[in-house]
């Protein structure tokens, strides 16, 4: 219910991520309609690797952004810890 | 199976407490051509559909549930500090002596979300174009809510919104182009 303050970069840090996964979301798409463009899959490789170094950094310092193996936990288990989504 | 994602796909911020937007936008929440009736006619279109769209109807439905709960957010911000006064000057108190502040899936006239606000014909021409024409009445169910906002915090979240009605309109539509090439080319032998 409360809204957590988080430092700085908790904010700057998924505003990254949002705007990364705005060009997957977006290339997601256009790929399903035009799976032959070959610049654009390299495009979406590239961003691919680029938002998977980025979600490591931030799930070090902020907890798991994902669940069912997707994030690594620590101790005690945090998943409930970073404010979620509605609570930003 | 779906994996969710601690994140919202695009931030949603608002400026003040102001319970009558969040009776609007309910209408995105749980209204016929809102973001729940999206997910769920698009998902449940996959298993009949050409396997060439299959791909695109999984992750525009998967989409709408990132879409689902931008819309959450924005009534949850718009609402959680109000009094009973003001949801009833906002003219919400019927909902709030039945759900308090909780969410529900009704639209604006606080009309219960149905199944049959979502078509499944088995016709894949017919199904995309109904797909078409959802994405086309959201994107202009998000002109008529920013028109009546004057947040502009809230409105940056509508707007984003509403662009990406346009881009799933627009990918629909080449799916039926992709689907009437491969209808034609199995005419030629």
């Amino acid at each position: 219910m409360s809204n957590k303050q988080m430092p700085k970069e908790f904010y700057t840090m998924m505003e990254e991520l949002q705007s990364i996964d705005f060009v997957l979301v977006d290339l997601t798409l256009y790929l399903d309609t035009h799976p032959n463009d070959y610049k654009a899959i390299q495009q979406f490789n590239e961003f691919s690797q680029a938002r998977r170094q980025l979600k490591n950094q931030f799930e070090e310092r902020f907890g798991p952004l994902q669940q069912y193996g997707n994030s690594y936990s620590n101790y005690p288990w945090n998943w409930n810890e970073s404010p979620w989504p509605w609570q930003i | 199976m779906w994996i969710y994602e601690k994140k919202l796909q695009y931030p949603v911020k608002v400026r003040e407490c102001n319970p009558r937007l969040a009776k609007y936008l309910i209408e995105q929440y749980g209204g016929a051509d809102g973001e729940l009736a999206a997910a769920l006619r698009y998902l449940n279109q996959r298993y009949t559909i050409p396997d060439k769209v299959i791909g695109l109807l999984t992750d525009i439905g998967t989409e709408e549930f990132a879409h689902l709960e931008m819309i959450a957010t924005m009534i949850y911000k718009l609402t959680k500090d109000a009094t009973p006064e003001q949801l009833k000057a906002a003219g919400i108190e019927d909902h709030y002596v039945n759900h308090d502040n909780a969410l529900f899936y009704q639209n604006a006239a606080g009309v219960p979300f149905t199944a049959s606000y979502i078509q499944a014909k088995g016709d894949p021409i017919a199904d995309l174009y109904e797909d078409i024409a959802a994405e086309e009445k959201a994107r202009a169910t998000y002109q008529w809510i920013i028109d009546m906002s004057d947040d502009p915090d809230l409105n940056d979240g509508l707007r984003f919104l509403r662009e990406r009605e346009i881009v799933h309109s627009q990918r629909f539509r080449e799916a039926v182009e992709l689907l009437k090439d491969e209808r034609d080319r199995k005419k030629i032998f």
